[in-house]
C-alpha cells in the first residue's frame, strides 16, 4: 500500500511538470496550429534562470520565488520574439512551423552550450523546501508537494483567466472561430500574441520548476518536448480538460510502468500505449465538433 | 492552323526524358568524376552522404510528393543499420562465435533472435522486409485511421524516440549507449582495404541511383498523381472514390525501406550504428537535406542530403559548435524563405524562360489572328 502512494505521489510530481510544459504548447498549438518545438529550449530557459537567480541571490529564501517570475518572463519574451519574428509569416504552413522552431530549438541549445557549458549544472534546493512531509505513513519530499501545488496553481490561474476576464473571452473566441472573432473586432494578431506569451511563460515556469527535481543542461528540453506533445495529442488539441487527464494519465502510468520494468523500457511501453490510444481516439480524449472535413 | 496551347498541355519529348538525362548526367558524376577527383578519405566521407541521400530520396517522396512529415526515418534507418551491423558482427566472431561486446556486457550468452543474422541472406531480405512489413502495420493504423498533419508528425517522432531508447535500455543485446562499432570484414572483403572502401563507395552510388530511377518513375505513374492529389485535397480524393490511405501507404512503406537501405549501408562505410544516429535529432537531422534541395523535387532531397553533409564534416571540422548554429540557421532560412527548396528556385527561373516563351507564342497567335 505504502509503495502504491509513493509512486502515485512521484507520478503526480512527474505529471505536474508534464503538465506545466504541455499545457502552453495546447494553447497555441489549438489556437494557431502552431507547433512549437522550441518550447522545449524556452523550458530550458526557466532551468537556467534558476540557476543564474540562485547564485545571484546566493541561499537567500527569495531566490525561487524570484526565479519563477522572472522565468515566466524571460519564457514568454522568447515566445514573442519567435511569434513575431519568424511564425508570423507562417500561419498558412503549420506543420512547416515544427521544423523552423526546431532550427530555433537548436541554436538556443547550443547558446547554452556556449554560455553555461555542457556539463549539467546543479541548483541548490532552498531550505524551506528540503525535508519530508509525512501523509499516509509515507514522507513525501516538500520539493514535489510545491511542484504539484504550483502547478494546480498556474492551471487554476489560467482556467480563471480563459473564463473570467477579457482576454479569455478573446482568446477562447479565437479558438472556436477566428474569423467571427475577427469580424466582431477582436484584434485576433494581438491575441495570438498574448497566447504565445502566456504559454510559453508557463514552459519558463515549467523549467524553474523541474531544477528543484535534478540537474539542468542544454538538452533539458528535448527529453520533455516529444513526450509533452504527446500529451497535447492525447488530450486533444487544444482542450485544456483534455491535457489535464493526459498529463496525469501519462505521468502516473510511467511512474508505475517504471517500477515493473526499467526506466527506458517504462517509456518505451508508455509510448506504444499512447499509439494504441490514439487508435481508438485519433482526435484525443475531448474533441471539439465541427462540421469541417480536415 | 494549331493552336498555341498544345505545346503546354503536353509535356515536350525533352521534358519527359529530362530526368532521364539528369540522372544519366549524375550517373556519371557519382561514378566516375567522383572517384578519380577525390581523395580516399574525401571518397569515403561522400559514401556516409550517400547514406543519407538514399534515406532522403524517401522523405521527399513521402514528405514533398504526399505530404507527409516523416519525423520518424531514424527508425528505418536504424531498423536497417542495426540489422547490418548484427550481421557483420557475428561474421566477424566466426561461425560459431558470439560478439565480441556481449561478453564485455554480459554473461556471453546470444539471445535467440540474433541467430538468424548469422545468414547473409537472411539479413539482406530483413534490412527490406523488417522495415518495410513495420512501414506497412503502422501505416494502415495510421492512414485508416485517417490520423494526418501534425498529429501523424508527433506519432513517428514518438516512435523513433521509443525504438532509440529501446536501444539505449538493453545494453546486452544492441551494445546499448555505444552502439555496434568496430567490423572487420564486409560479406568477406575486409573493410581495412582501401580497394574495398572504393567499393563500398560505388555500391551506394549505385543504389542511389537506383532509388532515385524508382522513384521518378513512381512520381511520373498514376500513383504519384494520386498521390499528390492527396496532398493537396485529400477529402476531394475520397469523395471521387478512392481511397487516400493507399497511395500514403505505399509512398510511407517505399520511404521506410529507403532509409533502412541507407543505414544498412552506412553500417559498414561509417563502422558505427548507434542510438545517436536514430533517434529524434538524427531523424529531423535527415529532414534538412531535403528540405534545403526541395522537397516536392526528385534530385533536390538527394543533392541537398549530400550538400547539408558535406557542410556537416566541413563546419565541425573547423569549430565545434558552429554546425549546430549552421543547422538551427538553415532550417529557419529555408523554410521561412525558400519552402520549396534550392530547386524551386530553379523551377522559377525556368518558368520566367517559359513565361517569356509563352509570352512570344501569344504574339505570334496575335499576329495570325490580325493577319
Amino acid at each position: 500500500m505504502e509503495t502504491v502512494v509513493a509512486q502515485v505521489f512521484t507520478g503526480l510530481s512527474s505529471a505536474s511538470v508534464l503538465l506545466l510544459v504541455a499545457i502552453g504548447l495546447t494553447l497555441t498549438f489549438g489556437q494557431m496550429g502552431v507547433i512549437n518545438m522550441a518550447h522545449g529550449e524556452f523550458l530550458m530557459a526557466g532551468s537556467y534562470t534558476a540557476f543564474v537567480t540562485a547564485s545571484i541571490l546566493r541561499g537567500s529564501a527569495l531566490s525561487l520565488p524570484v526565479a519563477l517570475v522572472v522565468g515566466f518572463l524571460i519564457g514568454g519574451l522568447l515566445g514573442i520574439a519567435l511569434e513575431a519574428t519568424i511564425l508570423r509569416w507562417m500561419y498558412d504552413r503549420p506543420l512547416d512551423t515544427l521544423l523552423v522552431t526546431f532550427g530555433v530549438g537548436l541554436i538556443l541549445q547550443q547558446l547554452a552550450r556556449d554560455i553555461f557549458g555542457a556539463p549539467a549544472k546543479e541548483v541548490s534546493t532552498p531550505t524551506w523546501l528540503s525535508g519530508t512531509v509525512p501523509i499516509l505513513g509515507y514522507g513525501f519530499p516538500v520539493t514535489r508537494l510545491f511542484i504539484i501545488a504550483l502547478s494546480a496553481l498556474c492551471v487554476a490561474g489560467l482556467f480563471a483567466m480563459l473564463r473570467l476576464t477579457d482576454l479569455g473571452r478573446r482568446i477562447r473566441a479565437t479558438v472556436a472561430n477566428r474569423d467571427l472573432a475577427e469580424s466582431l473586432g477582436i484584434s485576433t494578431r494581438r491575441t495570438d500574441r498574448t497566447t504565445f506569451f502566456i504559454g510559453s511563460g508557463l514552459a519558463g515556469v515549467a523549467g524553474v520548476a523541474l531544477t528543484l527535481l535534478g540537474s539542468t543542461g542544454p538538452t533539458v528540453g528535448t527529453s520533455y518536448i516529444v513526450e509533452a506533445f504527446l500529451v497535447v495529442v492525447v488530450g486533444g488539441i487544444g482542450q485544456l480538460k483534455g491535457t489535464i487527464l493526459a498529463a496525469l494519465g501519462i505521468g502516473i502510468g510511467r511512474s508505475f510502468l517504471e517500477s515493473w520494468t526499467s526506466g527506458s523500457m517504462a517509456q518505451v511501453l508508455m509510448l506504444l500505449a499512447i499509439v494504441a490510444f490514439l487508435q481508438i481516439r485519433p482526435q484525443g480524449i475531448f474533441t471539439t465538433t465541427t462540421r469541417s472535413l480536415a | 492552323m494549331t493552336s498555341p496551347r498544345t505545346s503546354f498541355a503536353e509535356p515536350t519529348r525533352f521534358a519527359k526524358a529530362g530526368p532521364w538525362i539528369a540522372l544519366a548526367v549524375l550517373a556519371v558524376a557519382l561514378l566516375v568524376i567522383a572517384p578519380l577527383a577525390l581523395s580516399p578519405f574525401r571518397l569515403g566521407l561522400l559514401a556516409k552522404y550517400l547514406c543519407y541521400a538514399i534515406a532522403a530520396v524517401g522523405i521527399g517522396l513521402a514528405w514533398g510528393r504526399g505530404g507527409m512529415l516523416v519525423l520518424g526515418q531514424g527508425m528505418y534507418f536504424g531498423l536497417g543499420g542495426y540489422a547490418m551491423a548484427m550481421h557483420l558482427k557475428l561474421a566477424d566472431a566466426g561461425p560459431n562465435g558470439i560478439p565480441d561486446f556481449m561478453q564485455l556486457y554480459a554473461d556471453g550468452q546470444m539471445p535467440l533472435w540474433w541467430e538468424p543474422f548469422r545468414s547473409p541472406l537472411v539479413t539482406l531480405a530483413a534490412i527490406v522486409l523488417v522495415p518495410g512489413l513495420l512501414a506497412t502495420i503502422l501505416g494502415l493504423a495510421i492512414f485508416k485511421r485517417r490520423i494526418k498533419g501534425a498529429y501523424f508528425a508527433i506519432l513517428s517522432q514518438a516512435l523513433t524516440a521509443a525504438f532509440a531508447l529501446l536501444l539505449i535500455g538493453q545494453v546486452k543485446t544492441t551494445g546499448g549507449f555505444n552502439g555496434l562499432n568496430n567490423f572487420r570484414g564486409f560479406f568477406g572483403y575486409s573493410l581495412y582495404d582501401p580497394a574495398n572502401k572504393q567499393m563500398l563507395y560505388l555500391i551506394a552510388a549505385g543504389v542511389l541511383l537506383l532509388s532515385l530511377a524508382l522513384v521518378a518513375h513512381l512520381q511520373r505513374s498514376r500513383f504519384g498523381e494520386l498521390l499528390i492529389a492527396t496532398r493537396d485535397a485529400e477529402e476531394r480524393v475520397r469523395f471521387l472514390g478512392q481511397d487516400p490511405a493507399f497511395p500514403k501507404l505505399l509512398a510511407y512503406v517505399v520511404a521506410a525501406v529507403l532509409a533502412a537501405v541507407g543505414g544498412a549501408l552506412y553500417v559498414p562505410i561509417v563502422g558505427i550504428i548507434s542510438p545517436d544516429d536514430v533517434g529524434v535529432v538524427a531523424s529531423i537531422g535527415l529532414i534538412a537535406g531535403v528540405a534545403l534541395g526541395g522537397r516536392a523535387s526528385l534530385f533536390g532531397p538527394a543533392l541537398g542530403a549530400i550538400a547539408v553533409g558535406y557542410a556537416e564534416s566541413t563546419l565541425s571540422e573547423r569549430f565545434a559548435g558552429s554546425w549546430t548554429y549552421f543547422q538551427g540557421a538553415l532550417f529557419v532560412v529555408v523554410l521561412l524563405l525558400l519552402p520549396g527548396g534550392l530547386s524551386s528556385v530553379l523551377a522559377k527561373a525556368r518558368e520566367a524562360a517559359g513565361g517569356r516563351r509563352l509570352r512570344r507564342v501569344h504574339a505570334e497567335a496575335g499576329e495570325v489572328a490580325a493577319a
